[in-house]
C-alpha cells in the first residue's frame, strides 16, 4: 500500500514537473519554405537560446498566404516572397512592425537589397530580406541534348513554351510551377513582351502560350521537380534557382550519373527576394526577433547559403560563403545575366482575379 | 446506485437527441458557416471575405448577399465539367471497387471460420499506415523509373517505361486501392450473415450455382453493396489527395478545383459556394435512396 502511494506521488510529481517545464520552455513557431535552411540551424539556435522551435514548411506563397489570411495562424515568423505577396500583405495589415533595437545584427544586411524593398516597405519597417534568387529552368542536360541535338541553345524559354520543342521533350518530362504569377510572367518573357503588363489582354496572350503546351506538361508543381530532376524522372523543369541547384547536388551525391543544370533564359527572368516577417497576431514576437537576429549573423547565414544554394541578403556574409558557391553563376549571377533579370510589380486586385481565372482554366484544361 | 427516474419517453428523447445534437454541431453549424461565406465577396484582408452584416451607422445595419458566386458556377462551364469529371471518376472507381471487393468479401465469408479473422486483419492492416504515406508509395511504384516499370523492363515485357503516374489511370489505381476496404467490410458483414440453408434448398431443387448466386446471394447482399458503394462514391467525389499526388493536369476533379479557388485564388466565397453545391448534389441521391427504402418497408 505504501509503495502504491509513493508511486502515485512520484507520478504526480513527475507530471507537475513536466507541466512546469512545458510552461517555462519558450516556443517559437516558424513557417518557412521547404529546403530553405541548413540542417543544423534550428538545433543550434535552440541550444543557444533555450527556445523551442516548432518548424513548419510550405512550398508555395499561396499556401502561406492562405494561412495568414485565415488569421490566428499561430506562427511567429514567416518567409514570403516580397513581390507581390509581402507587398499586399503589408497593405492588408497582416504584419507587425519590427523592433530594430532587438536586431543588433541588422547592419550586416546589403544596403542595395534593403533599398530595393523601400518602394513596397518604406523605411524597411516590416520586411527583413533573407535570400534572393531567380526563377529559370532546370535541365537534365544529357537527356535534353540527346533529344534536341547539340546545336539547340538551352538558355531559352522555348524549352517549356515552344510547342514544337516541348512536344519532343514531353515523354521525358516537362513541368511548370504551380504559380500563376511566375508562369504567366515567364510566358510574357518568352513572347518578348513586357513582363509587368497585367492588362487582361496581356494575361490572355500569356495564357494562350501556356495552353498551347499544356498537353505536353506532365504536372504543375512548385517543389516536386527537385526530386524528379535529381532522380532523372523529369527532363525540364521551370523552377527556382536554388531548388534546381539542390537537385543537381543531390544527383551528384547519389552518383546516379544525372547531370542537372540551371539556366537563366536569355529572354529574361524574374529575380525575387524572400523576406522574414512577423505576423500581426504572432504569439511570441520577442522570440521571432531573436531568431531573425540569429539569422542576420554572418556566421549563421553563410552556411545556410552553402546548403540551400541561394544567395543571402547579408553583405557581411559573402566572404564566408564557400568559394565554389560564390562563383556559381546560378547563385550569384554575373553582370550580363543580372541585366536580363526583372523585378515583378504587384498586380491590382482586379488584375489578380483575371490572372487567377486564366490560371484555373490552364490548370484544369478548360 | 439509484436509477435515474426517467420516464420511457424522456429517455428515448434523450437518446435520439444525442445524434441530432451531434449532427447539428458538427454538420449543420459548419455548413451554415460555409453557406454564409459563399454569399460574401472576396477581399484582401483577414479573413479574406466581407462580412455579410455591416454596421453602416450607429444601430443601422446593412445586410448584403452576393449570389454572384452561384451565378458564376452556373455560367462557367469549368465548374460543371469538374463536377461531372468527379462524378464520373467516382462512379467508375466505385464500380471497380465493387467488382474487386465482392469476390474478396465472398471468399472471406465462405472461408473456414478460423481463417476469417486473419483474412479480415489483412484487409484492415493497411489502415495502420498513414493514408498519405500509402498514396505516396504509389508514386514510387508507378513513376517512370519506379518499381513497376523497372520490373517490366527487367522481365523484357516492355522496353520503354510506361507513363502511368500523372495520368487518370494512376488516379483510378490510387482510389481503388485506398477505398477497397470500405467495400469489403460491409459486404463481408452481409455475406457472412447470409442463411446458407437457402442455398441448400435451391440446390436441392436443382438450381445451378451461378443461378443460385444471381437469384439468392446477390439480392440478399444488396444492402452491403449499397452501403459499400456509398462509402466509396461519396468521399471520392470530393477526393483531393489522390488526384493531387497521382493525377496530372488532365485530372479535373472538384476537390482540386476547390483547393485552387481556396489557396491559389484566395477566393473563399467561390470555394464555399462550390462546397455548398457539392453537398446538395451528394445529398439528393442519398435522400432519394432513403425515400425508396422507406417506401419498400411500408409495402
Amino acid at each position: 500500500m505504501k509503495a502504491a502511494i509513493s508511486s502515485v506521488t512520484t507520478l504526480a510529481l513527475a507530471l507537475s514537473l513536466a507541466t512546469a517545464n512545458a510552461a517555462s520552455a519558450e516556443e517559437l513557431h516558424v513557417y518557412n519554405w521547404s529546403d530553405y535552411i541548413a540542417e543544423d540551424t534550428v538545433a543550434n539556435f535552440e541550444q543557444q537560446t533555450g527556445i523551442k522551435v516548432v518548424y513548419d514548411v510550405y512550398d508555395s506563397n499561396e499556401v502561406a498566404e492562405a494561412k495568414l489570411l485565415a488569421g490566428r495562424s499561430g506562427y511567429d515568423l514567416v518567409f514570403p516572397t516580397a513581390r507581390p505577396f509581402a507587398d499586399r500583405h503589408i497593405k492588408a495589415g497582416l504584419y507587425q512592425k519590427l523592433d530594430k533595437s532587438a536586431l543588433t545584427n541588422y547592419d550586416n544586411l546589403d544596403k542595395v537589397i534593403l533599398n530595393s524593398l523601400t518602394d513596397i516597405d518604406p523605411e524597411n519597417q516590416y520586411l527583413v530580406p533573407y535570400m534572393w534568387g531567380t526563377t529559370g529552368i532546370g535541365i537534365n542536360v544529357d537527356k535534353v541534348k540527346e533529344i534536341l541535338g547539340d546545336d539547340m541553345p538551352l538558355d531559352t524559354w522555348r524549352l517549356v513554351f515552344d510547342p514544337e520543342i516541348v512536344s519532343k521533350l514531353s515523354a521525358c518530362g516537362v513541368s511548370l510551377m504551380d504559380d500563376s504569377t511566375e508562369v504567366l510572367t515567364a510566358a510574357r518573357a518568352y513572347l518578348g513582351k513586357p513582363v509587368d503588363d497585367f492588362s487582361t489582354e496581356a494575361i490572355n496572350e500569356a495564357a494562350d502560350v501556356v495552353n498551347n503546351v499544356r498537353q505536353y506538361v506532365r504536372y504543375f508543381h512548385s517543389s516536386q521537380y527537385i526530386n524528379d530532376l535529381a532522380n532523372g524522372d523529369t527532363c525540364v523543369a521551370h523552377g527556382y534557382s536554388g531548388d534546381v541547384l539542390q537537385a543537381r547536388d543531390r544527383a551528384d551525391e547519389a552518383g546516379n550519373g544525372v547531370n542537372v543544370a540551371y539556366v537563366v533564359p536569355s529572354e529574361g527572368a524574374v529575380v525575387w527576394t524572400d523576406v522574414m516577417v512577423i505576423p500581426a497576431d504572432a504569439p511570441n514576437p520577442a522570440a521571432a526577433h531573436k531568431f531573425i537576429n540569429y539569422l542576420l549573423d554572418p556566421a549563421v547565414i553563410a552556411p545556410i547559403t552553402n546548403y540551400v544554394a541561394y544567395a543571402n541578403a547579408n553583405a557581411a556574409a559573402t566572404e564566408l560563403v564557400d568559394e565554389e558557391i560564390r562563383n556559381d553563376a546560378g547563385i550569384y549571377p554575373p553582370k550580363e545575366t543580372q541585366e536580363k533579370l526583372v523585378v515583378l510589380k504587384t498586380p491590382s486586385e482586379r488584375q489578380i482575379r483575371v490572372m487567377n481565372r486564366a490560371w484555373t482554366r490552364i490548370k484544369t484544361g478548360q | 446506485m439509484k436509477g435515474l427516474p426517467l420516464s420511457p419517453t424522456r429517455g428515448r428523447g434523450l437518446i435520439i437527441g444525442v445524434p441530432w445534437f451531434w449532427l447539428g454541431l458538427f454538420f449543420l453549424l459548419p455548413f451554415l458557416f460555409v453557406l454564409k461565406i459563399s454569399l460574401s465577396e472576396p477581399v484582401l484582408a483577414q479573413p479574406p471575405y466581407l462580412d455579410l452584416i455591416r454596421e453602416v451607422e450607429d444601430g443601422l445595419v446593412s445586410i448584403s448577399l452576393n449570389f454572384g458566386n452561384y451565378l458564376l458556377l452556373w455560367e462557367d462551364p469549368l465548374y460543371r465539367s469538374a463536377l461531372f469529371g468527379s462524378l464520373k471518376i467516382s462512379a467508375i472507381s466505385t464500380l471497380f471497387c465493387l467488382l474487386l471487393g465482392y469476390p474478396m468479401a465472398y471468399a472471406i465469408a465462405r472461408a473456414p471460420s478460423h481463417w476469417r479473422l486473419p483474412l479480415l486483419m489483412l484487409i484492415i492492416l493497411p489502415f495502420w499506415t498513414s493514408f498519405l504515406i500509402r498514396v505516396y508509395a504509389w508514386i514510387g511504384i508507378l513513376k517512370g523509373n519506379g518499381l513497376l516499370n523497372n520490373f517490366l523492363i527487367w522481365s523484357g515485357l516492355i522496353d520503354q517505361p510506361l507513363e502511368i503516374l500523372h495520368t487518370p489511370l494512376a488516379v483510378y489505381i490510387g482510389i481503388v486501392y485506398s477505398y477497397l476496404p470500405f467495400v469489403v467490410l460491409p459486404l463481408y458483414a452481409t455475406l457472412v450473415r447470409l442463411d446458407l440453408t437457402l442455398l441448400e434448398a435451391a440446390a436441392d431443387l436443382g438450381c445451378r450455382p451461378w443461378k443460385q448466386f444471381l437469384t439468392i446471394t446477390l439480392p440478399l447482399s444488396l444492402p452491403g453493396v449499397i452501403a459499400g458503394g456509398m462509402l466509396v462514391f461519396i468521399p471520392v467525389v470530393g477526393e483531393f489527395v489522390i488526384p493531387d499526388l497521382l493525377g496530372g493536369p488532365d485530372t479535373l476533379m472538384i476537390g482540386k478545383l476547390m483547393w485552387t479557388e481556396f489557396f491559389s485564388n484566395k477566393d473563399w466565397p467561390l470555394a464555399s459556394s462550390l462546397a455548398a453545391v457539392l453537398l446538395v448534389v451528394l445529398i439528393i441521391p442519398f435522400v432519394a435512396l432513403r425515400h425508396f427504402e422507406q417506401r419498400e418497408e411500408t409495402i
